[in-house]
């Protein structure tokens, strides 16, 4: 079987056990529920921030300002503007399904715009600079919310709809991870790469590396997005505080952590920060402890410090970083190997 | 073929090129060279439009080209192959080839442009599969030659191809230079430091220095030339 129908029947089985996950996810603890959709949210926001950061090699620490615009987009959407389509619909499951699909795009394509705007002047800018405008830009959306009265101001929203479902969070992550791993091994999608390992040699090949950086910002500010949609209606209240640097740092830290440049690792380093994060909440109660660790416990800025000290000392190239892709042997004799022909 | 007329260059208020005028005569190899700084690698960039010009014009098959983005100029059937070998460290030998071809409509059937670089270059068939960061200097070299020839270019400039190599290899990479020229009919702008090797293999050479060309002629006669002789082929 060829690998790209591997690919999509992978896609497809995700799409069907998470639609089964869902269905059996009464019994759960609601608790538990909330983690494991975090879970998926943080796989699709660290996913779609490796295709920025990991594959093109532009530094973004303005991720959560794109969940952020997501995330008020289609809580405002579906809780202000929902009431026309149940009253020509009714309210049933094929309308909240229309109406959930539809704010989620609209909170992806929000954010999209953003990351066209945020993209194409940051073109002239590169590594650090780039960074710190894409921080910039982060803080300007926070605040931009904080001061507009009709999704709460510094209050928060609330009184969001909770939608999110297993199914949902997990479809989109499947799907988000299809999307990138697919576009990277595509002629189109090595472009991606070009950019990172070269930008010059890029050019010079007649690569337009312009266009390369805005669709890496498109793109993964969509599913940022989409991301704080779901996040919206899953918490059922946001406040402009959820959505601040420190949130940025946090995606970072899953694609760093996860390696740059690896789907898998990223995925990966999503779920076990997620997980470590929130056992963190009990460490930080057990009276048996000593108050220090307690208090670092508690001091997530600290605990990333400390997972990124850690990183850089003994593995750099973060946990699944620079494996070789679709194994190839690096260094290794390939005499033998099969020269393309018409492949592509 | 490529008629480059008064082209001044400035890196923020310092100006690189002076007035710099040549041409390029369909299917020659011509070269440039000059000490470090004199603005020949600067040339070769503001052609493939890498950098802006300030004045003067680049016209290629009579039509002006200066200041066009690169992938305008690649399109047209320029091809350069830039300094210190940048290729793809991360993609492997056969995916750098086929980025080279990025441009082409026909990406299809590139089989006999990947023969046609694997005749040239037969290291390069052995190590297709291999990550081309682990490639050796020379090998890195072949396969920028090799990337740029994937988009069937009618005009190679090449920069400082000698740069880093081992010296054996450097005389393998210029006859294959000479021998795409030949054989292919490709119009080659050399750009390099190794003046002596440069006007062996060229047909008409520029000398550049600090930004104006002070001296051009046939490169078999600026190799007899004393002032040519003196300052860069090392002889009294």
């Amino acid at each position: 079987m060829k690998y790209r129908h591997i690919k999509k029947l992978a896609l497809l089985a995700a799409i069907i056990l998470s639609g089964m996950a869902s269905h059996f996810s009464g019994g759960i603890n609601s608790y538990y529920l909330q983690i494991i959709i975090f879970i998926g949210i943080n796989v699709t926001l660290a996913v779609s921030l490796n295709l920025i950061n990991g594959y093109t090699g532009q530094f973004s620490l303005g991720h959560a300002g794109f969940m952020a615009i997501g995330a008020y987009v289609s809580a405002y959407l579906s809780t202000e503007h929902s009431a026309v389509l149940f009253k020509a619909l009714g309210t049933n499951f094929f309308s909240i399904t229309l109406l959930f699909v539809a704010v989620l795009m609209a909170g992806g394509v929000a954010a999209s715009i953003a990351g066209l705007i945020v993209g194409v002047p940051s073109l002239r800018l590169k590594g650090d600079y780039l960074a710190i405008v894409t921080l910039g830009f982060g803080e300007i959306i926070r605040v931009v919310i904080q001061n507009t009265d009709a999704v709460g101001g510094p209050r928060g929203y609330s009184g969001i709809a909770s939608y999110t479902t297993l199914f949902w969070t997990y479809s989109v992550a499947a799907l988000t991870i299809y999307v990138v791993i697919s576009l990277i091994d595509s002629t189109y999608g090595r472009g991606f790469l070009t950019v990172r390992d070269d930008e010059v040699a890029a050019e010079a090949v007649g690569i337009n590396t312009t266009r390369y950086k805005v669709t890496a910002f498109v793109l993964g500010a969509f599913f940022a997005g989409v991301a704080g949609g779901l996040y919206a209606h899953s918490t059922t209240y946001i406040n402009p505080s959820g959505f601040d640097f420190q949130r940025s740092i946090e995606i970072v830290i899953m694609v760093i952590l996860g390696g740059m440049g690896s789907t898998v690792g990223v995925a990966f380093a999503a779920i076990l920060l997620t997980l470590l994060l929130e056992y963190l909440r009990f460490v930080a109660g057990y009276e048996w402890l000593p108050e220090l660790v307690r208090r670092i416990a508690q001091n997530r800025v600290i605990i990333y410090s400390l997972v990124l000290i850690a990183l850089m000392l003994l593995r750099p190239q973060g946990l699944f970083g620079r494996l070789p892709r679709r194994g190839i042997p690096i260094g290794g004799s390939t005499k033998s190997a099969k020269l393309p022909a018409n492949s592509t | 073929m490529l008629e480059i007329k008064d082209l001044a260059v400035n890196y923020g208020s310092i100006t690189a090129l002076h007035d710099v005028s040549l041409s390029v005569a369909k299917g020659d190899i011509v070269t440039l060279i000059g000490a470090n700084g004199a603005g020949k690698s600067t040339t070769l960039r503001t052609v493939s439009g890498l950098l802006k010009a300030q004045r003067g014009s680049i016209r290629y098959e009579g039509e002006e080209i200066s200041n066009q983005p690169p992938h305008r100029i690649v399109a047209r059937g320029i091809s350069q192959v830039p300094e210190g070998r940048m290729i793809f460290a991360n993609l492997t030998v056969r995916e750098n080839l086929l980025m080279g071809a990025y441009l082409r409509k026909d990406r299809h059937k590139l089989g006999a442009e990947f023969d046609f670089v694997f005749e040239i270059f037969p290291r390069l068939k052995e190590r297709a599969k291999q990550v081309a960061g682990t490639l050796s200097g020379g090998e890195q070299q072949m396969l920028a030659i090799s990337r740029a020839l994937m988009s069937k270019p009618r005009c190679l400039m090449l920069d400082e191809p000698s740069l880093g190599i081992a010296p054996i290899l450097v005389k393998t990479i210029f006859q294959k230079i000479v021998e795409i020229n030949r054989s292919l009919g490709i119009t080659i702008l050399l750009v390099e430091q190794n003046a002596n090797l440069a006007l062996e293999v060229s047909h008409y050479g520029y000398v550049l220095e600090t930004g104006r060309i002070i001296l051009h002629d046939r490169s078999s006669a600026l190799r007899t030339n004393e002032k040519v002789k003196s300052a860069y082929l090392g002889g009294g």
